[in-house]
């Protein structure tokens, strides 16, 4: 811990999409071979603005509104990426992506493989996800699950603004094709201290936000927050809750994991997306394998339920809550 | 300007002017002959067990040595799957290719010294090269490199999305993009008449608002003449095209497809009087620039030179099998070091799949 005295704060306050604003601006003005693409981010500066003012910068040669297609985005990205470019596209809701998932899992996550180094598809698929804005129709899904299971493509998902800053410049220098998730309900919440100049932040760790000894409570993405909110709940209870929050899905931080688990014995796993086969399965089935000696109680999930995400008059029925998971944690202590 | 050789018209090429640069189409030729030779080989070396599932070319020679000889070094190459003669143009050693069709990811490593190096490797999900093609040329117009990207498909391609989606912003973006399409007039065993209603796949560029033509596909000299110009089209800043090239596939769509359950005799019979190779032979022997002697001692040389390449593939060094890992992301991951280390000390009794 370096003093106060040495290293003045220098850190700004940011909202998470100002700080994705920020890292972009940063890994442009750092790498000229830095490119943005896709729907309405140039001129309009992204519906949710979080490419706003990088054409007026860059120029429209660097940020590029694209046809409306996200395969072709896709596509596109994978073209570029091959022959040294450093892509990042976005998809404007993580609801569309799909008519992107064979370039992404055929190609981009395949290429570096297939040509044994010859080529290799630096690119960064930037998509706001999950629920809780009160959306229309398909603009409110959280499958990170499905691209977690791709060998080859990292998915990486931030839960405060200095992480987002610092993980998508991470993702941006990353050789290797990055989905980076970004939990929308997070993008305005709230403006935190993010160190501009830090160095970016590793891909394959887990984020220890809060340490405890009672239970683990291990999240992503926006559940982070209630997730932080259940472990101060607990606390008034005098439960101590560690909090981790995974960050990077793929490749997974297994050790992070393990160390919580075998020190506290008792896990829960709280995601937005639906319960069966989410991502929650991977890293219990880990713990259950590898901390199982360590284990108090059975490793609970607290997740969505398993439907489709219901149109937003129902979704406060279907977000995972912070009393949900606090009686999930104690559930493990009663055991 | 090319639609004016209506491909099925024509048993012989057109007649070639005076000024016809001979020592090229000599040349087109030469290399057309050592792909049949090798495409011959290659379906044999997979019937008797020495090589995958095999795309052949037969049928496609003019076309894929075309684009193998109009595309400058600094171009790139978009492939889909039956372009050998431009791949070995390009640089990619016969034995390689076979190292490709023999199952071992190694076929794509293209030597660094060549102009293949940039070259994406072949694209087996139909169409998808598409889309990575309009985003090289894109790189290429916004870094003003002054270079030209083909990609090549077949007529079933033009059903997909990526196909629209690629033509439709290199248009958009006035992108230095050719797309060829090989109408050999088979998917598999879905003939151009199930694929579109349009009188043509050329026709298609309208809509997108680019240039789009027919040439005869089993005519050297005229898609050598049509790539040369949207080629250099597009190197010049002037926009994308779209060629369809009009051919006929003679062989079935892989090795492990029967053409005789679908395709009739006579339509095949048909299409053999109008085969590249020998057109191409026989034009050049009519103007006097090819005789039997030559072509007798040029097939030996192919000969030789595809039987080399089978041995040089026959003994390349067997893969270690950490290199399923070893190569998909730049540096190992934590996470898949015990994976790796599982995989390095797999027994031979402990793998897995094998036949019955």
């Amino acid at each position: 811990m370096h003093s106060a005295q040495q290293h003045p704060d220098t850190s700004v306050p940011l909202n998470l999409l100002e700080a994705v604003n920020q890292a972009l601006r940063h890994a442009m003005e750092a790498d000229e071979n830095v490119v943005v693409l896709g729907e309405d981010i140039a001129t309009n500066g992204g519906v949710f603005r979080a490419t706003e003012g990088l054409k007026e910068t860059f120029g429209f040669r660097r940020v590029m509104d694209t046809p409306l297609a996200e395969n072709l985005i896709a596509g596109l990205a994978v073209g570029m990426a091959s022959q040294g470019l450093k892509p990042v596209a976005e998809i404007q809701f993580m609801g569309f992506i799909y008519a992107a998932l064979e370039q992404l899992i055929s190609h981009a996550a395949r290429l570096r493989n297939r040509t044994r180094g010859r080529l290799s598809c630096p690119l960064v698929i930037r998509a706001p996800f999950g629920g809780g804005i009160h959306a229309p129709e398909h603009h409110s899904e959280s499958t990170e699950a499905l691209f977690a299971h791709v060998p080859g493509l990292r998915v990486v998902i931030p839960s405060s603004p200095a992480r987002a800053h610092g993980l998508l410049r991470a993702a941006i220098a990353c050789p290797d094709p990055v989905l980076f998730l970004e939990p929308k309900r997070l993008y305005r919440l709230q403006r935190l201290p993010v160190e501009l100049d830090d160095d970016p932040l590793p891909l394959d760790r887990c984020f220890t936000l809060r340490a405890g000894e009672d239970v683990s409570l291990i999240s992503w993405g926006a559940m982070i927050h209630e997730t932080l909110a259940a472990a101060e709940q607990l606390a008034e209870d005098g439960i101590k809750a560690e909090v981790i929050d995974v960050a990077t899905l793929n490749p997974l931080d297994r050790d992070t994991l393990i160390a919580t688990a075998s020190k506290t014995g008792r896990v829960v796993i709280v995601h937005e997306a639906p319960h069966n086969a989410g991502f929650g399965a991977e890293i219990a089935a880990t713990l259950a394998s590898d901390a199982l000696m360590h284990l108090l109680a059975p490793i609970e999930r607290v997740t969505g339920y398993d439907c489709p995400m219901p149109y937003f008059a129902m979704e406060q029925h279907y977000m995972p809550s912070v009393e949900r998971i606090v009686a999930a944690a104690k559930k493990t202590l009663e055991y | 300007m090319f639609t004016s050789t209506p491909y099925d018209m024509h048993h012989r090429l057109p007649d070639l002017p005076e000024n016809t640069d001979w020592p090229r189409l000599v040349d087109g030729y030469r290399h057309m002959a050592l792909i049949r030779t090798f495409d011959k080989k290659a379906v044999n070396l997979q019937r008797t067990g020495k090589l995958g599932t095999y795309a052949s070319c037969l049928g496609a020679e003019a076309i894929a040595t075309a684009g193998g000889m109009a595309l400058h070094d600094s171009d790139v190459f978009v492939p889909y799957y039956r372009d050998h003669a431009t791949q070995y143009l390009r640089g990619v050693p016969l034995y390689q290719i076979l190292q490709y069709w023999g199952g071992d990811e190694r076929g794509n490593a293209f030597p660094a010294d060549t102009p293949a190096a940039r070259d994406l490797p072949n694209c087996v999900p139909i169409a998808t090269q598409l889309t990575q093609a309009a985003g090289i040329a894109t790189k290429a117009k916004l870094c003003h490199e002054q270079a030209a990207v083909l990609a090549t498909c077949g007529d079933g391609a033009t059903s997909r999305g990526d196909f629209h989606e690629a033509l439709n912003v290199a248009g958009v973006w006035q992108l230095p993009l050719v797309v060829m399409v090989n109408n050999n007039q088979w998917a598999i065993s879905v003939p151009r008449s199930l694929q579109t209603a349009s009188d043509t796949i050329a026709q298609k560029a309208v809509a997108a608002g680019i240039e789009g033509f027919q040439v005869d596909g089993n005519d050297l000299p005229a898609l050598l003449e049509a790539l040369d110009y949207a080629l250099d089209k597009a190197r010049h800043g002037k926009g994308a095209t779209l060629i369809e090239a009009v051919s006929y596939r003679l062989s079935d769509h892989t090795t492990a497809d029967d053409a005789g359950r679908y395709r009739k005799a006579s339509d095949l019979h048909a299409a053999w009087q109008r085969e590249p190779v020998a057109r191409l032979r026989q034009a050049l022997a009519d103007a006097g620039h090819w005789d039997a002697g030559q072509e007798k001692q040029w097939l030996a040389e192919c000969q030789h030179q595809v039987d080399n390449a089978v041995e040089t593939y026959l003994n390349q060094p067997p893969q270690l099998p950490t290199d399923m890992l070893d190569y998909l992301y730049a540096e190992l991951p934590e996470a898949l070091k015990a994976q790796r280390a599982a995989l390095a000390t797999l027994s031979p009794e402990q793998t897995g799949g094998h036949h019955a």
